[in-house]
């Protein structure tokens, strides 16, 4: 083909635009330094020392050490299973959800709370009230059945708390795919004579595949990736992101602790790539067809009461859990003496420096949120509505963070920042700075808000923002003035999920935190390491109530402010 | 109304687009050459896939031409974002912004070039009167009906006075009636603005109801530039010839020729034609015959055999086989003549000036 200025012209309208180029230069140059460039770090690092040169030995000797050999398989054991059980629960609520008629108002509410749990949760509560249940000192295994040595630390104790805290995650998404079968299918297969055992395995369950799959390999990631659980109930069960971590506290070995990350890190970014390139598409390959009417429900008795009372019990279980926390931080010493006493909450403030604690955690969150909120808009806008080269990296990168374990991160930034950016010293005052650790926290909350972000927008008509465009505002006003107040919602819930994200967030910050600052979730760890429950259960207890309200407060606003509402039913 | 009409000249313009499929390179747009002058109504007509819309979107700036230049008002243009351009465009879906109101909407364009406030009510009032909204500012877009959110995107790119108005396929997601009473209202005020317009579409009457000039395109390339009756009764294609009204196509040989009319052979019977300047006695060639140029008689030019004699209400319509060729008749007001029915011998007949040849 003759010469094409097509492209030219496009880079000369671009380059005509500034606050494009400044936005995507700036976009490109803060991922490739925290993203990319602590990773880069860790796997030069772990295969060139200055005396050594170029060597596998670190390698070696890591692959040599029993306890990381068993922590590789431990953590595969550990992932596999919650991957799958997480799954399995995950389709029931969601297929109950979906298919089946529930009777009561009672069950719609559990299902509600069920679905918000992962968002205002911090991670490490379902394992304190595991052990608070079902320890040694539990009051169930203690006081109900009167078992006075039954453990819940290692494998077990993490396989159920994991699974407890990321089936809905897995719900939310089948929900999706099951909402999105056109009846008609199934009302086929039923009217060829297939009973609904048969339609389920013979229709539903194939056309759900991919999406099982895609739920279970989200579900792995995060299970291996996940820190504070196998932290406090994995006891001596340790997995590759605890084992890192005290290759780095408590060894002292940088290089080694490297080395196990870069492992870690190529389990899950294989996962990741095979999740998003091979199973993302087929789901959506699969199930392209918006359902044509409503789903007529099944009224089946001997089907909706196992299936309901199932989802009950486990629902029930997991608020339990929850409700556990406060109680936790109210009893006088919890398995023993059951009176109620406010020692804990005043030891927390008197004592333990609450008050900076949250001072510090809810300040440092609140900074992170809005632009963790503002920049995954505009990603997500850059990535929806726009067209230039450099696009499928920043869409990728700012992506790829989700496949990044925090204990990773934690260490590349470690690596990466301490002596300044490749030991040049240049940005060397970041480490230790309260700025590194918002970095960090927006850097882990990207890939949910990108996400979230590019759905909203991809609902919106490309020519909304053309027409604006074509009327005479650039770039800069078009995203200010258009695309910003139409994805209202989604910006503030973004906002709202960044906060709630940052507050809890422990895996990467654990190993960045410096005596300076004190945040609410290291507290939490640290107590709850020691054994101090009360402590810890208080703690907890006001984080959960300072993300719930965060939540609460979001809902209300978009009920009352959100202008979306407005004109989405005509669109 | 308008600053100034502008003409808009396009330069071998083409597009070069990769099929996700195959990954190959195509021609959406293959060496458009047009000159569309002042103040006139221009549309662009096709089928989808025909490149018309591409062409329209290089113009308002959203695709870069792969080759050739594109002029607006003797500038050119190529390298300049939409939002510098003097083009204002009205969507296929409104885009009308569903977070403003009605005047909001139509002074966005106002305020980004910074008019003072009493220019900008002058100016909307004064537009939301010419396209017949008056009294309905404070609306939201949800508020309005189809026809009337089509009015408030026409207000909206009419009010910035622009050198060339571009419409691509306004009138899709309108229903019948109305798509026909907003093509009326569209000419209407296009004159009264007297502003140049670029108009999109793959509906055939809404050309011809609208245009000063079609330019019908085939994949990619341009089939033929003309008036609505050149291009109806003068079709330079095969193409053109069926996709602008029905056609019927008799192949046959031009078997005599003097100067400008001939005789061509269809089917075994002799045609008399005009038109044949350009084609050598003895070549193939094809006879254009618009249904409604032709009946059906007890005798004429050739003989034929009914095969589908239908009634319409204001025609008659009738399938009728010459040789192996299938010829549809439309026979207007049929009431007091003679009806064929399927199975009858008879003779298609029309003038000689009635027929086109390719």
């Amino acid at each position: 083909m003759a010469s094409r200025q097509g492209a030219a012209l496009d880079r000369k309208k671009l380059l005509g635009d500034p606050i494009m180029v400044t936005t995507i230069v700036v976009l490109i140059a803060f991922l490739t330094l925290f993203i990319l460039y602590p990773l880069a770090i860790l796997l030069v690092d772990s295969v060139y020392g200055q005396e050594t040169g170029l060597t596998l030995s670190v390698f070696q000797r890591i692959f040599a050490m029993k306890n990381f050999r068993t922590a590789i398989t431990n953590t595969l054991k550990v992932g596999l299973t919650v991957g799958i059980l997480s799954t399995v629960v995950g389709l029931l609520f969601a297929y109950v959800e979906v298919y089946v008629k529930v009777r009561t108002k009672f069950m719609g509410g559990l299902f509600q709370v069920v679905s918000m749990l992962p968002v205002v949760s911090p991670p490490f509560v379902l394992s304190l009230s595991m052990i608070m249940l079902f320890g040694k000192a539990g009051i169930i295994t203690r006081y109900l059945l009167h078992i006075y040595d039954n453990s819940v630390y290692g494998f077990g104790g993490i396989t159920v708390v994991q699974t407890l805290t990321f089936f809905p995650v897995c719900y939310m998404m089948l929900k999706g795919l099951l909402k999105n079968i056109d009846p008609s299918l199934e009302e086929a297969a039923r009217d060829m004579g297939a009973s609904r055992f048969k339609v389920f395995t013979s229709v539903t369950l194939p056309l759900i595949l991919p999406g099982l799959g895609n739920a279970f390999l989200v579900t792995f990631i995060e299970s291996i990736a996940d820190f504070a659980n196998p932290m406090i109930i994995g006891g001596s069960y340790d997995t590759l992101a605890t084992t890192i971590y005290l290759q780095i506290t408590g060894a002292y070995d940088k290089q080694g602790a490297a080395a196990m990350a870069v492992v870690l890190l190529s389990i899950t970014l294989v996962m990741y790539l095979v999740q998003k390139y091979v199973l993302e598409k087929k789901t959506a390959a699969t199930l392209t067809g918006k359902a044509s009417r409503a789903r007529m429900l099944i009224e089946d008795r001997s089907v909706t009461t196992p299936l309901t009372v199932l989802c009950s019990l486990i629902a029930l279980f997991v608020i339990m859990m929850y409700i556990c926390v406060p109680f936790g931080a109210l009893f006088k010493t919890w398995g023993y003496d059951f009176h109620l006493t406010t020692k804990w909450f005043v030891r927390v403030f008197e004592k333990y420096k609450g008050l900076k604690a949250f001072k510090d955690s809810f300040v440092l969150s609140l900074i992170a949120a809005p632009i963790t909120a503002l920049l995954s808009m505009i990603i997500s806008y850059l990535v929806v509505k726009r067209d230039f080269k450099a696009k499928g990296f920043i869409e990728f990168v700012s992506m790829l963070a989700m496949a990044v374990p925090g204990t990773v991160l934690g260490i590349g930034y470690i690596r990466g920042f301490v002596k300044g950016v490749f030991g040049t010293g240049f940005l060397a005052g970041l480490y230790g700075s309260a700025a590194i650790l918002i970095i960090v926290f927006v850097i882990r909350s990207l890939p949910t808000g990108t996400r979230s972000g590019i759905s909203a927008l991809r609902q919106i008509d490309k020519s909304i923002e053309e027409s604006a465009y074509d009327m005479g505002a650039n770039s800069f006003k078009v995203f200010m003035t258009v695309t910003l107040p139409l994805i209202k919602d989604s910006f503030l819930s973004g906002l709202v999920t960044a906060f709630v994200r940052s507050i809890t967030a422990i895996s990467a910050i654990i190993l960045l935190v410096t005596p300076e600052f004190l945040l609410i979730t290291v507290q939490i760890n640290e107590f709850a390491e020691k054994g101090s429950y009360g402590v810890a259960c208080a703690f907890a207890t006001i984080l959960i109530a300072i993300t719930y309200g965060s939540v609460l407060l979001m809902n209300l606003f978009i009920k009352f402010f959100g202008t979306s509402r407005k004109f989405k039913e005509d669109n | 109304m308008a600053k100034e009409k502008k003409g808009v000249r396009l330069e071998h313009i083409s597009k070069i687009y990769k099929d996700p499929k195959t990954g190959k390179d195509f021609y959406a747009v293959k060496d458009a050459d047009l000159e569309i002058t002042p103040g006139s109504f221009v549309t662009l007509l096709g089928p989808s896939g025909c490149g018309k819309t591409t062409t329209l979107r290089m113009i308002a700036g959203f695709e870069s031409p792969d080759e050739g230049e594109i002029y607006l008002g003797g500038e050119p243009i190529n390298a300049l974002t939409p939002n510098k351009r003097d083009t204002a465009m009205v969507f296929q879906s409104y885009a009308l912004l569903p977070h403003y109101n009605i005047f909001d909407n139509v002074a966005y364009g106002l305020k980004l070039r910074k008019l003072d406030k009493a220019t900008i009510k002058e100016k909307v009032t004064n537009i939301l009167k010419l396209v017949g909204l008056e009294g309905m500012e404070a609306r939201m877009t949800n508020q309005l009906s189809g026809g009337q959110q089509q009015r408030v995107a026409l207000a909206r790119a009419l009010v910035l006075e622009p050198g060339v108005l571009l419409f691509d396929e306004p009138l899709s997601n309108l229903d019948a009636k109305l798509r026909v009473s907003m093509r009326t209202e569209i000419r209407r005020i296009q004159q009264e603005a007297g502003i140049t317009a670029i108009y999109v579409t793959h509906d055939q009457s809404e050309a011809m109801a609208l245009s000063d000039q079609i330019i019908i395109m085939e994949k990619g390339v341009v089939a033929q530039i003309g008036t609505p009756q050149e291009i109806y009764y003068h079709p330079a294609s095969e193409f053109v010839a069926d996709f602008i009204g029905e056609a019927n196509f008799l192949r046959g040989t031009l078997t005599g020729k003097t100067g400008d009319s001939g005789v061509v052979n269809v089917e075994g019977s002799p045609v008399n034609v005009v038109g044949v300047q350009e084609i050598e006695a003895g070549k193939n060639c094809t006879l254009v015959l618009r249904p409604e140029s032709a009946l059906l008689a007890d005798k004429g030019q050739l003989p034929c055999k009914v095969i589908v004699s239908c009634f319409m209400g204001s025609y008659q319509n009738y399938h009728v086989m010459v040789g192996s060729t299938l010829v549809k008749i439309t026979d207007f007001n049929p009431k007091n003549k003679k009806i064929y029915q399927v199975g009858d011998t008879a003779w298609v007949d029309f003038e000689k000036e009635n027929v086109h040849v390719l």
